[in-house]
Formats: structure tokens, sequence, C-alpha cells
């Protein structure tokens, strides 16, 4: 129940009633969007789906950061062996 | 699928699985002990394996945001009474069908002839209102802010509608209460929160600042996909060796700092604090959820019938208070996967998909020191 899915905004189906079309992995559906009435909503942006309605939207570039954040996490420890391994009092 | 399968890269979640040990040092078993607060967390730590795949030094506990599992029977009776009565439809997410209240679940309810009828969201409840104006409809609302501002518009539209034969059974309950309970009670000794991911959309980032500011804990705001838990615990566990405690934030592709403003505006407007709520396993909790506001008072399923109102009090062999407490684990309940299952569950926490109990049930039976082996072995493979 408390999951939220990404889905991308294929139409605005009915401004006023703040309607759109989102894609969830390839599946379309009518959702309200009135709670991101403010946000500028557009065809091709990323939105959260919670039990059909937006919550948020997706920021792309935040993805990437985080993505980029993990894999620099990821990368201190093979650093740190590869300095282990290359170094040493003879 | 965007936004998901790449944070699901198990060869990232091995370098960080790594950095994590590395980052934890030698220290003994369970040293620390990060609560996830939410459900959906437990879902993804068991159906991914994530805690086999940590060092022994780091302990998941597991916590009360599951708002299927905090329901207290009474409350699963009310909705129960409200579904036979005649001339009502009785509308609920799937999650609640099957929990039990003291004399059987919704399903049952179902199964002898009561109108009850499962929606994907609040707004179906209302087109099934609009569709049989013959028949009074009733929505059972539940979930923490995440699931409120869905309420909280189909009320909206109703009033604008005038969709008299509609009314709403409110257990919305609000997350803050929770954590300081937790964080009040003697029983745990926490090093800090993984906070939630979709409940923070709407309420943002800054209510937590309590539990670093006033508690000394830190807490992380996390997505729901693998490498999002795993670096959150990378976060928690920087902030602890680096003599840190801040609230942060790593599913900042989603969660902004004010969170949404005109989800909150919503909630202000359509509900108000009750001035307190009974949560399974918390007992009663002072201003911890909502009730509908004066301007919605016509669509109160409280208000439009005299519910019974029992409190009942949980069956003695149901743990289900611990587990939510984070106190024993799913599998130390006496009568986990033996009396209480799935397909008969005797506690909430075996009913939601979110509830530690049936994530655990479902994905996380594989006995767990051969599933600490497998995973370590997965960790040195990766290498």
């Amino acid at each position: 129940m408390c999951l939220g899915i990404p889905g991308q905004v294929v139409e605005i189906t009915d401004s006023d009633a703040c309607l759109a079309k989102v894609d969830v992995n390839g599946i379309k559906r009518a959702i309200s969007v009135r709670l991101l009435a403010d946000a500028g909503l557009g065809v091709g942006d990323w939105v959260l789906v919670h039990v059909g309605f937006a919550m948020a939207k997706i920021d792309e570039r935040e993805a990437a950061a985080t993505l980029d954040a993990v894999k620099k996490m990821g990368q201190a420890y093979t650093d740190e062996l590869d300095a282990f391994r290359s170094t040493g009092v003879s | 699928m965007k936004f998901a399968d790449e944070f699901r890269d198990p060869a990232a979640a091995r370098a960080l699985v790594k950095s994590i040990t590395e980052l934890a040092g030698d220290v003994g078993d369970g040293e620390y002990k990060f609560m996830e607060v939410c459900g959906g967390h437990t879902h993804t730590i068991y159906r991914h394996g994530l805690e086999h795949l940590l060092p022994p030094s780091i302990e998941l506990v597991h916590g009360p945001g599951c708002p299927v599992c905090v329901i207290p029977m009474g409350r699963v009776d009310d909705a129960i009474w409200l579904a036979g009565r005649p001339n009502v439809i009785f509308t609920t997410f799937g999650d609640m069908m099957r929990v039990p209240g003291s004399g059987g679940s919704l399903l049952e309810a179902k199964a002898r002839g009561c109108d009850v009828r499962f929606v994907y969201s609040p707004l179906d409840a209302l087109k099934i209102a609009i569709d049989n104006p013959a028949k009074q409809v009733v929505y059972f609302a539940v979930g923490f802010e995440t699931t409120a501002p869905s309420t909280a518009v189909t009320l909206t539209r109703a009033k604008e509608l005038g969709v008299a034969n509609f009314s709403v059974f409110c257990n919305h309950v609000t997350i803050v209460p929770p954590i300081k309970a937790i964080l009040d009670s003697p029983d745990l000794r926490l090093s800090g929160f993984i906070g939630p991911g979709h409940v923070s959309t709407v309420v943002g980032n800054r209510p937590y600042r309590f539990v670093s500011e006033v508690y000394g804990k830190p807490i992380v705001v996390a997505g729901f996909e693998p490498l999002d838990i795993l670096q959150s615990v990378y976060m928690l566990l920087a902030q602890l060796r680096e003599g840190r405690c801040e609230v942060e934030n790593q599913y900042s592709r989603v969660v902004r700092d004010e969170g949404n403003p005109a989800a909150l505006a919503l909630l202000a407007e359509v509900f108000e604090l009750r001035p307190h709520f009974e949560w399974r396993g918390l007992g009663f909790i002072s201003q911890s959820a909502l009730k509908l506001s004066s301007g919605y008072a016509d669509f109160d399923a409280e208000l439009r019938y005299s519910m019974p109102g029992l409190r009942v009090a949980d069956p003695k062999a149901c743990q289900c208070g611990e587990v939510l407490k984070g106190v024993i684990k799913p599998w130390e309940c006496k009568v986990f996967g033996t009396a209480c299952t799935p397909e008969t569950p005797i506690g909430t926490c075996m009913v939601s998909p979110e509830g530690a109990c049936a994530a655990y049930y479902n994905f996380g039976r594989l006995h767990r020191e051969t599933a600490a082996l497998v995973g370590t072995q997965s960790v040195a493979d990766g290498g």
C-alpha cells in the first residue's frame, strides 16, 4: 500500500481537474496530479506515484548525483586496498 | 524500470557493503543498531537479503512504520461493523482485507455477504459512490502522511461535487509521535534511524530535527531500492564515526527539505489532530492521528454511524507489539510461521507486505546462518 512507483507523464488529460496519464513500466493510467498543482508538471516529467496520486516530481539530476555518490562510497574501499597493496615498509 | 533498476546494481551493492564493513571497523556484533522506521524499507531489506550482506556489527531493527500493522484490533472491528450495515458498500485498500479483527477479517465479512470492495485509490471509492447514489459508500482510510493527502484530495472533490453518500472512516496516523515513543522507550538502544522516504515527500526533512537535536541520534531519510538502503547505512555510520549527528537526505531525487507544501496545506484544511489514538504495540499516543476537520464533518463516518468503538486487546499469543517496537525479531515470536502465517495471520505484521513478519516469512526464511554464509560468499565472490 505504501509503495511509490516511478511513472512518466505522457499526457495532461484535464488540467482543471488535475488529471494526467502516466506510464508506469509500460502500463498507462490516469492519476491525480492535484498534489503537484504548483510544480509546473509537463509531459515527459517523472513522478512518484502512490495510490493514484503523483506525490513528488523525481529530480533526474539528483538521481544521477545519488548514484555517483554510491559509486564513490564503494570506490573508497577499493582505493584503500590498492594503496595498501602498493605500499609497505621494506 | 527507470529510477529503480540502476539502484539495484549488484556490483555497486557489493562495493558499498565492503566500504560499510571497513567503516564499521572491528567492533562487537550488534554494536550499531539502526532502526528503519518504514515498513517499505523492511520489505526491501528482506526481499533483497540486505541484512545478511551487512557485517554482524550492524543490526537493522524494524520499526513501527507500517500503517496496516499499527491499526488496533478495535478499529478493525469497527470497520467490519460498518461493512455490515445495511445498504453500505465498504471500500478499502487490499492490504486491510485480511487484517484480523476479534471476530474475523473484512475478507470473511465479504464471504458472509457484506459488500466489501478493495480499491487502488480513494478516488476509486468516490467513483463507486457517484455510480451508486442509492448506496452509502464508506472508505477505510489508513496510512501515514504519505497516504493522508490522497484522502484529503478525495474529500475536497467529494465536497465540490456534493457526493452526500460518501464518507470516510479515518485512521490516518502521523510519523513523528511513534518515533518519539520509540526514543523514549527504555527497551531499545538505537544508534540511529533510517528515516521514512515517502512520508518525507510530504512532510520534508525538518520534522526529524528533534531526533538529532534533542535525542542526539543521526537520521538519514532513505529511498526504497537496495542501494538506497545501503548508502543510508553508510551515511549513518559515517556520521557516527565522524562524531556528527544530523538529519541527512539520501532520497534527494524525491524528497525536498520543505516536503510538499500543497499536500501539507490540504492536510491542514481537511484534518485535525486527535487528542490521542491507540497504536498496536505502542498503546495510546497523544496527538498521533488525524480526524476530519469541522469543515468536513459531514463526511466523517464516525459521526454518521454510532460505531461500537470498543477497545479490544490483542490475542495473547501475538507479539506484534514487540515486533513493531523492534524489541524482538519476527522469528522470535512464539507463533511465527506456525499458528501465524500470511494465509492465516494472527497479528497485523503477518498481513501487510510491509509488515516485518510477512516480509521475513516471504523472503527471509532461508535459515539465517545459511543465508549469512551465502551472503558472505557472494560478497567474497564479487571481490
